[in-house]
């Protein structure tokens, strides 16, 4: 498997994703899916000013992404699929796409509309709908930060979410 | 409030820029207002930005801790329209106390110099030794 990891997270790449997962799985390239992100040079430079060493960097389209998906699978190199929201994720995976693959939930922060589920995973009801869709599609969805942290799956959120 | 001056804002994560601010207090006794200490702890890139806007009265450099990640980047992305605004990556005490010892220059000048003594406080021991060989008085 050449993808190492799937993640929604709002902070895209950060600290997290370059020094806490990437030190434990060593990947060679982030890819970012997001369509405006995809679309915005001057974004994507300021993303890439972060990462070091080899860790290379692209921004994809939620279509694009799709199509690119089973080369990701049989590529070489380690990819770590990054999106922002779990509605980029859910489009990712329609139609099964994302079956049987583990899906992280990393950082999704406190806004208006949102309740807290976990200390850094905070979701309104449509976000709870999406992630629900997105499980429905076979993906396996579990929150976890950092690779050391405990990792929390979707039952287990859910239940967070109805008892607030 | 303070006095005139560029002021100085610390983004980092954690609380690291409220243990720098603390630490430049206790070497150099800034007043209130100089340097302000945030937080990106539980927020979404938008809300840093707005946290950092909400701190900008007149020219500023904001400090933060890694070039990139949510600090460095919400700072650039959501900040970049703003005027007499400068931000400076790898903060550290030296970066600050340069700051607040200086603070009156203009902007540019104020950053410039800023970068340049971080840079140069970073050495390693005995490695660099020798850079500071000539001040030595007893040879």
């Amino acid at each position: 498997m050449s993808i190492v990891l799937f993640r929604v997270d709002e902070r895209l790449i950060h600290g997290q994703v370059v020094v806490g997962w990437g030190t434990v799985l060593r990947p060679d390239r982030i890819v970012v899916v997001d369509d405006a992100l995809a679309d915005s040079e001057w974004e994507q430079e300021l993303f890439t000013m972060g990462l070091f060493g080899e860790l290379a960097a692209s921004f994809e389209t939620i279509e694009e992404a799709r199509a690119h998906l089973a080369g990701w699978r049989a590529a070489k190199e380690r990819i770590i699929v990054l999106t922002r929201d779990v509605a980029s994720m859910r489009k990712l995976a329609d139609g099964g796409l994302l079956r049987g693959e583990q899906i992280n939930i990393g950082g999704i922060h406190h806004a208006a509309g949102r309740r807290q589920i976990l200390p850094y995973v905070y979701l309104s009801d449509e976000e709870t709908r999406q992630m629900s869709a997105l499980s429905e599609e076979g993906a396996v969805i579990s929150a976890r930060d950092l690779p050391a942290a405990r990792k929390v799956d979707l039952n287990e959120m859910l239940g967070n979410n109805r008892e607030t | 409030m303070s006095e005139a001056g560029v002021r100085g804002i610390i983004l980092a994560h954690g609380s690291m820029a409220t243990g720098l601010v603390d630490a430049v207090r206790q070497i150099a006794g800034i007043e209130e207002g100089v340097l302000t200490p945030l937080s990106n702890k539980g927020l979404s890139p938008e809300a840093i930005g707005d946290l950092v806007r909400s701190h900008v009265h007149g020219p500023t450099i904001l400090f933060t801790d890694l070039q990139s990640g949510s600090c460095g980047f919400a700072a650039r992305r959501y900040c970049h329209d703003l005027a007499d605004f400068v931000v400076i990556s790898g903060v550290s005490l030296p970066a600050l106390l340069e700051f607040v010892m200086n603070r009156q220059l203009a902007l540019d000048e104020l950053a410039a110099r800023v970068v340049e003594r971080a840079r140069n406080a970073i050495i390693s021991s005995p490695g660099d030794a020798a850079v500071n060989e000539h001040r030595a008085v007893s040879r």
